[in-house]
Order: C-alpha cells, then sequence, then structure tokens
C-alpha cells in the first residue's frame, strides 16, 4: 500500500487516574487504520473502551481522562498532541462526530439552522446566506423534507429520526474526510434505523468518506461496514473484514459473540449473552484479559498478553495456533 | 465519581434499616468523615459550643444575668487586661455593665442553639407528619398542603418568621410578652421552615403507598399508616437529616436575626444576636471586644453547621450534588 | 400562551387572597377594629359612624369583599403607632427600598452571574477554589454582620462611606431618589452590597452548579464535537440552557432582597418601609403589619409573574403549539 492510510492509531492507550491514586486503564494498546472511503465497524461489549477510542482520535476525552501512549495519524499526520486551537479545527473540520441519542444531541434553544450555520461558518469561510445556503443543502442531502421551512424549526419539532439526520447533516457540515458514529442507531425506533442506515451509506459513497462506526448491532455491521474490530476490555481481540469476521470468527470472544445471534445479516442482535461478565477495569487478569471466561485458555494465557497476529485476512490476539483458531468446533466461551 | 462509573453496584433487594445504618457506617460515612479534615474541624467546633452551652452556667466565671454579680467599675474592661479599678482580668474583656463577654456568650449561645434545635424539631415533625399525611391520603388534603408549603416556599423563611412572630404577638396579652418571647420565636421559626421536610417525605410516601406490603398490612387489620411509617421513615432519615442539618443553620441564623432586629428574645434573656444588637453600638467607640466575639461565635456555629450539613448531604445523598 | 398566562395570573389571584385573607384576619380580629380605624383619641360619634361604615355586623364575606375592595383602593387602615394613614407612611418611604432593592439586584445577578460561571469554566482554579469557600461563608454570614462588618471598616476604621440614612435626596415628582447626589450614591454603596452579597453567593452557587450540568449534557460535548470556538460553547451554548432554570430560582432570590432588606435597612437606619415595618412588629402596630404583608406579596407575586414570563421568552420549547410541534 502505497499512500498513506487516512487514520491510523497505533499503541493507543487512554487512562482515568482516580482520585485514590489508582490509574484505570480503559483503552489499552489499541492499534488499526482506516482508508480513504472505508467504514470500519468497532464492536464489543457494553464498557469494552469503544465510546472512549472514538473520543480518543477526535481528542474528546473528558479530564481526567488522557491518552497516554500511541499516537493517531490523520493522513500521516500526528493529532493527538496538537494544541486546542488545532484540534479544534480538526474536529468537526476533517472529523465529524455523531453521537447515539438525538434527543439530547442537540441545543433545545436553537433553531437547526442557528446550529448548522454556525458549524458552517466555524470551518468554512461563507458568507452568512451561502452558510445558510449550505444548510438547506445538507438538510437536502440527509433527506430532510421542505427542508427549505424546517431549517428555521427547533430540535423539539421534529421526529428522532429527523433529529438524528440533522445531526448527521452537523456532522458533515464541512465535508470531513472521516465521521465517528457512536452508535447512532440505537436510540432510534427500529423502522427508522434502517432509513438513517442508508443515509449514512449513501453518503459514504457519495463523498468517499470514512467511518468509524461503533455499535452493538450486528446487522447495522453486516450491512455498512468494510471491516470490523471486537474490542474486549479496552484490547482489539479481532480485527478483519466483515464477511470473516462475522461468519468465521476466529478468536474465542469473538465465536461467543457470534455465536450469540444465529444469522447476523437477518436478525439484529444485541452481543450481551456471553457468560460471565467482562472485568472491572480495576481488575483486568494479567495475560489475555477473556481467559477467565476462554473455554480453551491455556497456561501461558494467564501470564503473557497474546499481541495480533495475521490469521488469513484478520488479525487476532490469542495464543492459540492458526490450526486451532480454524477449527470450527473449537470451544470458545466456558458455559456457566 | 470516577470509581463508581468503573463499577456500577450490584443490585439488590431493600435491606433492613440496622443493615444500611451498619453498611454505611462501614463504608462511606466512616471513611468520608476521617478524610475531610475540615468535617472534623467543623464537627469539633460545633461539640465544643454544644458543650459550653449546656454546662455553661457551671464554667461561665459569673452569672452576667445576676445584679448582684456585677461591678460597675469593671465595664468595658478591654480583653486579657487588668481592670484599671479592682485589677481583674477578663479573657474576653467586659461590657459596659460590667459583664463578661465569655460567660454572656457562654448563657448567649445557649439560648440560641436550645431555640434553634426546638424550632428544627418543631418543623421535622411538622413536615414529616403533614408529608406523610399528603402522600398517603392524597386528594384535597394533599393538594391543600403541598399548595400551602409552594405558597410558603416562595417566601423568605425569614419574612414568613417575622410575620409568624409580629401576627402570634398581637394575639398575646402585652403582659405575657416577654416570657412568651421564645416559645413564640420557636413557633415562628418552626412554621417558616416546615414545607422542605414535608415534600420529602410526601414523595417517598407516595411511592411506598402503592406497595403491596402496604396493602397486606391492611388485610392483617393493622392500620396502613402504622406500617408505613414503619417503611417510609427510614427512606427519608438521610434527607430528613441533612434538611434537618441545614435547617439548624438556618434557624439559629433566623434566631440571631430576628433578635438583632429587636423583634426576638427579650432582653432579660439575651442570645448572641442580641449581643450583637448591643455590641454594635460600641465599635465607633473602640470597644469591639463587645462586638466581635459573640459575632465570630455567631458566625463559627453558623459555619461549622452548615459545613456539616453539605458533608452529609454528600455522603447521604450524592444524587443532590 | 394565552392557556399559560390565564393559568398563572389565576395562581397570583389566589396567592393574594389568601394573603389578604390573612391580613385581613389580624385586621378583623386582633384588637379593636373601630379604634385602629378612626385612631386613637376619636369621638364615640367617630367611632359610631366607623363601626357603621366597616359593617362590623355584617357577614363576613361582604366585610371581606370590603376589605379587598379597601385594599385595591389604596386603603389600609390608619397607622397605631404614627397615627397617619398606612398607605401615605409607605408611599413615603418606597422609593428607599425600592432604590436600595434594585441597586442590590443588580449588584447580585451581575457578580452573581460573573462569578458562577467563572467558577464553573476553571472549576480547578486558585480563584475558583478561593470564591466557593468564601461563598460558603457568605451563605452562614448573617445579613446583619455582613453590614456591621462593613461599617466597621468603611466608615469606622477607613472613614470612606457613611453608616447611615440616605444621604442627599431629590424630589423628583413625589419620587425621593438618591440616585441623583453624590452623597446619595455613597450612601448607597454598602446597604447594596450587604443586601447583595448573600443572594449574590447563592445565585453564584446557583449558576455553578447549573452550568456544571449542562457542561455534561450531550449537546454540549456534540458542540465541542463540531469544532466550535470555546467561547461559543460557554457563552452561547451553555450559558444560555444554563440561565433557563436559574431564572426561575432568581425570581424567589431577587424576591427575598425585599425579605432582607427589613434587616439591611435596619442596620443602617435606611429610611425604607423594611424599617417602618419592624417598627411597627415591636409596636404590634397591625394595620401596618396587614399592609406590609399584602404590599411584600404582591411584589413577590408580581415578580414570579415576571420570571415565568422571561422563561416563556427563553424556551422555545414553551412556545410552540402543541397541534404542529411533531413531524
Ligand atoms: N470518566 C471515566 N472515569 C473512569 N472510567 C471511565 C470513565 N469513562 C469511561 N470509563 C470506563 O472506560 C471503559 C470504556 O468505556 P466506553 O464508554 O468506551 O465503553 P463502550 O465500549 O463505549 O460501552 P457502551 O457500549 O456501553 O457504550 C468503561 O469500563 C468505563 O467504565
Ligand atoms: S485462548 Fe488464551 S489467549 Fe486465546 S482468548 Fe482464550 S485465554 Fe485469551
Ligand atoms: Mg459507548
Amino acid at each position: 500500500m502505497a499512500e498513506a492510510p487516512l487514520l491510523s492509531v497505533k499503541d493507543l492507550v487512554v487512562e482515568f487516574p482516580t482520585r485514590r491514586g489508582l490509574v484505570l486503564r480503559a483503552v489499552d494498546g489499541v492499534s488499526f487504520e482506516l482508508r480513504q472511503g472505508e467504514v470500519l465497524g468497532l464492536v464489543g461489549e457494553s464498557g469494552a473502551g469503544k465510546s472512549i477510542t472514538g473520543a480518543a482520535v477526535i481528542g474528546l476525552l473528558e479530564p481526567p481522562g488522557r491518552i497516554a501512549g500511541g499516537e493517531v495519524r490523520l493522513k500521516g499526520e500526528r493529532i493527538d498532541q496538537l494544541d486546542r486551537g488545532a484540534m479544534r479545527r480538526v474536529r468537526g473540520g476533517r472529523i465529524g462526530m455523531v453521537f447515539q441519542d438525538p434527543l439530547t444531541s442537540l441545543n433545545p434553544l436553537y433553531t437547526v439552522g442557528q446550529q448548522l450555520v454556525e458549524t458552517i461558518q466555524t470551518h468554512l469561510p461563507l458568507s452568512p446566506a451561502q452558510a445558510r445556503q449550505r444548510a438547506v443543502d445538507l438538510l437536502v442531502e440527509v433527506g430532510i423534507p421542505a427542508a427549505e421551512r424546517r431549517i428555521d424549526s427547533y430540535p423539539h419539532e421534529f421526529s428522532g429520526g429527523m433529529r438524528q439526520r440533522v445531526i448527521i447533516a452537523l456532522a458533515l457540515a464541512a465535508e470531513p474526510e472521516l465521521v465517528i458514529a457512536d452508535e447512532p442507531t440505537t436510540a432510534l425506533d427500529v423502522s427508522v434505523q434502517a432509513q438513517v442506515i442508508a443515509v449514512l451509506k449513501r453518503l459514504c459513497r457519495e463523498k468517499n468518506m470514512a467511518i468509524i462506526l461503533i455499535t452493538h448491532d450486528m446487522g447495522v455491521i453486516a450491512e455498512l461496514a468494510h471491516r470490523v474490530a471486537v474490542m474486549y476490555a479496552g484490547r482489539i481481540v479481532e480485527i478483519g473484514p466483515v464477511r470473516d469476521v462475522v461468519k468465521a470468527p476466529r478468536h474465542p470472544y469473538t465465536r461467543g459473540l457470534m455465536g450469540s445471534i444465529p444469522d447476523p445479516a437477518a436478525e439484529a442482535d444485541r452481543l450481551t449473552q456471553i457468560p460471565g461478565a467482562m472485568p472491572r477495569l480495576n481488575a483486568i487478569p494479567s495475560g489475555c484479559a477473556f481467559n477467565p471466561r476462554c473455554a480453551s485458555v491455556l497456561d501461558r494465557c494467564r501470564r503473557e498478553r497474546p499481541s495480533a497476529r495475521v490469521v488469513g485476512s484478520s488479525e487476532v490476539a490469542c495464543w492459540l495456533d492458526d490450526e486451532q483458531l480454524r477449527r470450527s468446533d473449537l470451544q470458545a466461551v466456558v458455559a456457566r | 465519581m470516577t470509581e463508581t462509573s468503573a463499577a456500577p453496584a450490584p443490585v439488590r433487594t431493600r435491606p433492613s434499616l440496622r443493615e444500611r445504618i451498619a453498611a454505611a457506617w462501614d463504608s462511606d460515612i466512616a471513611y468520608s468523615f476521617r478524610h475531610s479534615p475540615v468535617t472534623i474541624v467543623a464537627a469539633v467546633i460545633v461539640l465544643l459550643l454544644l458543650f459550653g452551652a449546656i454546662f455553661g452556667p457551671w464554667i461561665a466565671p459569673q452569672n452576667p444575668f445576676d445584679p448582684g454579680s456585677l461591678n460597675l467599675m469593671e465595664g468595658k474592661t478591654a480583653p486579657l487586661t487588668p481592670n484599671m479599678f479592682t485589677g481583674k482580668t477578663f479573657l474576653l474583656g467586659t461590657d459596659d455593665q460590667g459583664r463578661d463577654v465569655f460567660s454572656t456568650i457562654l448563657y448567649g449561645s445557649r439560648v440560641s442553639l436550645f431555640v434553634g434545635f426546638a424550632a428544627v424539631a418543631f418543623s421535622m415533625v411538622l413536615g414529616v407528619t403533614l408529608g406523610l399525611i399528603a402522600g398517603y391520603r392524597g386528594g384535597w388534603l394533599d393538594s391543600v398542603i403541598m399548595r400551602t408549603a409552594d405558597i410558603q416556599l416562595t417566601f423568605e423563611s425569614l419574612l414568613v418568621a417575622l410575620m409568624i412572630f409580629g401576627f402570634t404577638r398581637t394575639l398575646i396579652p402585652p403582659g405575657s410578652q416577654n416570657e412568651l418571647a421564645v416559645p413564640v420565636l420557636i413557633l415562628a421559626i418552626g412554621l417558616a421552615e416546615w414545607p422542605q421536610y414535608a415534600r420529602t417525605v410526601r414523595g417517598v410516601t407516595m411511592v411506598e403507598r402503592n406497595k403491596e406490603y402496604v396493602q397486606a398490612a391492611r388485610v392483617i387489620g393493622l392500620h396502613p399508616a402504622i406500617i408505613m411509617m414503619r417503611h417510609v421513615l427510614p427512606n427519608v432519615l438521610g434527607p430528613v437529616l441533612v434538611i434537618a442539618t441545614l435547617g439548624l443553620a438556618l434557624a439559629i441564623i433566623a434566631e440571631a436575626t430576628l433578635s438583632f432586629l429587636g423583634v426576638g428574645v427579650p432582653p432579660t434573656q439575651p442570645s448572641l444576636g442580641t449581643l450583637i444588637r448591643v455590641g454594635q453600638e460600641y465599635i465607633v467607640s473602640g470597644e469591639w471586644w463587645i462586638l466581635l466575639f459573640p459575632a465570630v461565635t455567631l458566625l463559627a456555629l453558623a459555619l461549622a453547621v452548615n459545613l456539616l450539613g453539605d458533608w452529609l448531604r454528600d455522603v447521604l445523598n450524592p444524587k443532590l450534588r | 400562551m394565552i392557556a399559560f398566562l390565564i393559568r398563572r395570573i389565576a395562581q397570583a389571584v389566589l396567592v393574594m387572597l389568601v394573603v389578604g385573607f390573612v391580613a385581613f384576619s389580624m385586621f378583623r380580629f386582633v384588637g379593636d377594629p373601630v379604634s385602629i380605624m378612626v385612631g386613637q383619641e376619636a369621638t364615640a360619634a367617630d367611632r359610631a359612624a366607623m363601626a357603621e361604615r366597616l359593617g362590623i355586623d355584617r357577614p363576613f364575606p361582604v366585610q371581606f369583599a370590603r376589605f379587598v375592595g379597601n385594599a385595591l383602593n389604596g386603603d389600609f387602615g390608619i397607622s397605631y403607632r404614627v397615627g397617619r394613614p398606612v398607605m401615605d407612611l409607605i408611599q413615603e418611604r418606597l422609593p428607599a427600598t425600592l432604590e436600595l432593592a434594585l441597586c442590590a439586584a443588580m449588584f447580585a445577578l451581575v457578580f452573581g452571574i460573573g462569578a458562577g460561571v467563572y467558577t464553573a469554566l476553571h472549576r480547578d482554579g486558585a480563584l475558583s477554589h478561593a470564591a466557593m469557600t468564601l461563598s460558603l461563608i457568605g451563605v452562614s454570614l448573617p445579613t446583619f454582620l455582613i453590614g456591621i462588618g462593613l461599617i466597621f471598616l468603611f466608615s469606622v476604621e477607613l472613614n470612606w462611606l457613611p453608616s447611615f440614612g440616605r444621604g442627599q435626596v431629590v424630589d423628583v415628582g413625589g419620587w425621593k431618589s438618591g440616585f441623583l447626589t453624590q452623597s446619595g450614591l455613597r450612601s448607597l454603596v454598602l446597604p447594596t452590597i450587604t443586601l447583595g452579597l448573600f443572594q449574590m453567593t447563592l445565585i453564584m452557587r446557583l449558576v455553578r452548579s447549573e452550568m456544571l450540568e449542562v457542561l455534561r449534557t450531550d449537546y454540549i460535548k456534540f458542540a465541542r464535537a463540531r469544532g466550535l470556538h470555546d467561547r461559543a460553547i460557554h457563552y452561547g451554548h451553555a450559558l444560555k440552557n444554563t440561565l433557563i432554570p436559574v431564572i426561575t430560582l432568581m425570581g424567589i432570590r431577587l424576591g427575598s432582597l425585599v425579605a432582607f432588606a427589613i434587616i439591611t435597612e435596619t442596620v443602617f437606619q435606611w429610611p425604607g418601609v423594611g424599617f417602618l415595618f419592624v417598627a411597627s412588629v415591636q409596636a404590634v402596630d397591625v394595620p401596618m403589619m396587614a399592609s406590609y404583608l399584602v404590599l411584600v406579596a404582591a411584589f413577590f407575586v408580581v415578580v414570579n409573574l415576571v420570571v415565568d414570563l422571561a422563561y416563556y421568552r427563553v424556551d422555545p420549547r414553551l412556545r410552540t403549539d402543541h397541534a404542529t410541534a411533531r413531524s
């Protein structure tokens, strides 16, 4: 691959120092790359560190959380050490963000148009009239009917699905190269979810925009993502093309995760049905973090942490050898 | 904050009162107390002042309100300076009548604390009772009680106390004004503060009312109100304690203010507020100690109680933060 | 909008009626209303005429209605203590109280909101910690002690500012104003701080906690994610949302300025209504107390109405017609 990837995250570590002196590692050595126009799904149980990873990339960690190691590069240029002003220009300018809850993501006191125009003018040198025109165009693009009129409505005058479209329009205000979408459909009615997914898919294609798609919904992943990264306890355990990871998962954790969904393409199910629970951040087991729940656990797993290695078209972090990882009858998860 | 978000507490069934107290004592309260120097200092101040107030008559060098023990020649003696006529020294000086300021403070905080505690007790009993009734009975009774509380809360409680005080006094024959002043004051301050309790208790009661055990109790023939009290009161213990502590500071300040305005306790039974009112006259002439020491005592008392209340609120009810 | 207004006004009227009823009860059942009305040294004929006029023998509701009618016309009877119509006394002294309350309100609002926003934005700054500690002392510090402290420092020790009275006032169409002379303005300084300081600390704490709350919301996070300038986020998005809940409580806080004016006026011997009221409580001057009660209630009710309207102005969610709300 000659050209630099759009986004490259290497050995990212995010820590939260606590008041009692303990340091919690929410993200521990995460690496992945993203090409232009590529959609990367980020899945894993609640608390796996998906949102924190997204926030770290866009420089939105809430203090006391901080990037304690690794690097984030956008088109080869480091963005994890930029000063406030430069990072602010990256946010919204080159990387957009969509949050989960459309009901609370918009400021209730300003019209949709005011919020769009404000964002546009922050990043692009446009006159108020031009910015307003662009705002209308954006609303049309995300599929808001009668955009000319609706632009002067307040957020509470829109339905949930429409609001999420507005939020996508806001994220796209300055034509970012990358959008981080943190559970963009979770809070929506099922019927509306498909529409929002369709909008994202179309925009991604038309604008050659890359997306990091954080979700629990394998249906959404199957629909939208090109590759998937599976996170567990702050680490990526498996990353690879959607078809491989979903249809032929290698890592015992991924197997458990996928095993809980009969047919990923058909029925969207939540990923929380693996027996046992993910460890708390203050009690992550040494070695492979998954070892207390893993049925194939080896002695070594308790001592040494596996690093990612290429297995087929994916990368997997597990001590089992390739042979074992390929077996379809591998016992993955301890049944309780 | 950080620890709690990382470790969600396991869901448990409702623990008994004793378990709850024991658990709270083991973990949060004791820990937080030990680790908050400010709170410890506040507690020590409150305890010292309480001790002084309770045992004042035995600690005080003189009874400042027994005319026989006063010597006019000793008037306006500065602190720790021998009196020029008798050569006696007074820790905090004396006022114009030759009263030992330290003794007047001991006697004064006695009155202040008594009125404060009594007013809080009164408003607590009143508020909790009305809250239970409003929450349990509902309907028009609930409306009347809570409307009244709403209206009263719109007004500054000090003003309400002043109004009630004035109103009550119109009903008392002039001859008994002085001797009834303290009970009237307690009534006025207490009546001004009840809505807080009522609101909290009513909320909890309404939740409990619909629970099964209340229905069950009715079947056994027990009066549901009795059962409920047993279940509601432990649930409101925390909030009520917080309101009461912060209310104590308010009540002490209210009493001092009313006495300062000259409408509180009679001059024969001065509280800290009265002492400050009297001392105020001497700041121009340079006898600063007559004013300063009672003022500092009042401030220390109010501040310490407020700090304790703040701390309690944080420990018992993190949601309120 | 109309329904909202009507409900609010109905509530206000109800409150006023309740307060009026309390005032009336004081008036009617405490002491001898006839001598209250005609004054102490009236002749028997006067008394009979007044008894007739008051309609003491009429049914209770009729009497109450008459009382309300009189009150609406500004007739609250004659002060026990001074022997003059209560309304005249109040009118004379109202400007002093209102000017003081206005200054204190401005002081409390400007500094309270400013400090609240500052401490919320610079949560861990040294200045913020100092302000928060001071505010806790401020909350525990009785108003009269603040006043005495200020007098001691600025009047007695430094001799910069007057310690009592209003200074020179100028009569502007019956309104005696202290705003127009230097001594009048100087006299306002200490009472303004005394009256405003407590409210300021409360407003500051309120604004701070609300603002911190707002800064944690999703829409502020989203505003940051959109790369907006800090200034726009803090003073555009966050402050506006902060002020919505704060407005309501601020109404109550400003209303209580009137209550605390009683104390401030006593400390500074400020010739206002509060000073008058304390004297009347001491003297058990029933008509004076009753009318002060009604007056203060009216003030509270008006402030609360204004606050409701302000609320309505700021929050678009209240303004929408629900029929067309969702699409
Ligand atoms: N401010 C904080 N202080 C301490 N720990 C935190 C903080 N914020 C998040 N964490 C921890 O970081 C871990 C990762 O959180 P994150 O929000 O990234 O999870 P997630 O994978 O997005 O989960 P979900 O699917 O529930 O959104 C969690 O264990 C969480 O408890
Ligand atoms: S086999 Fe070992 S390394 Fe692989 S997932 Fe299980 S515990 Fe982890
Ligand atoms: Mg998340």
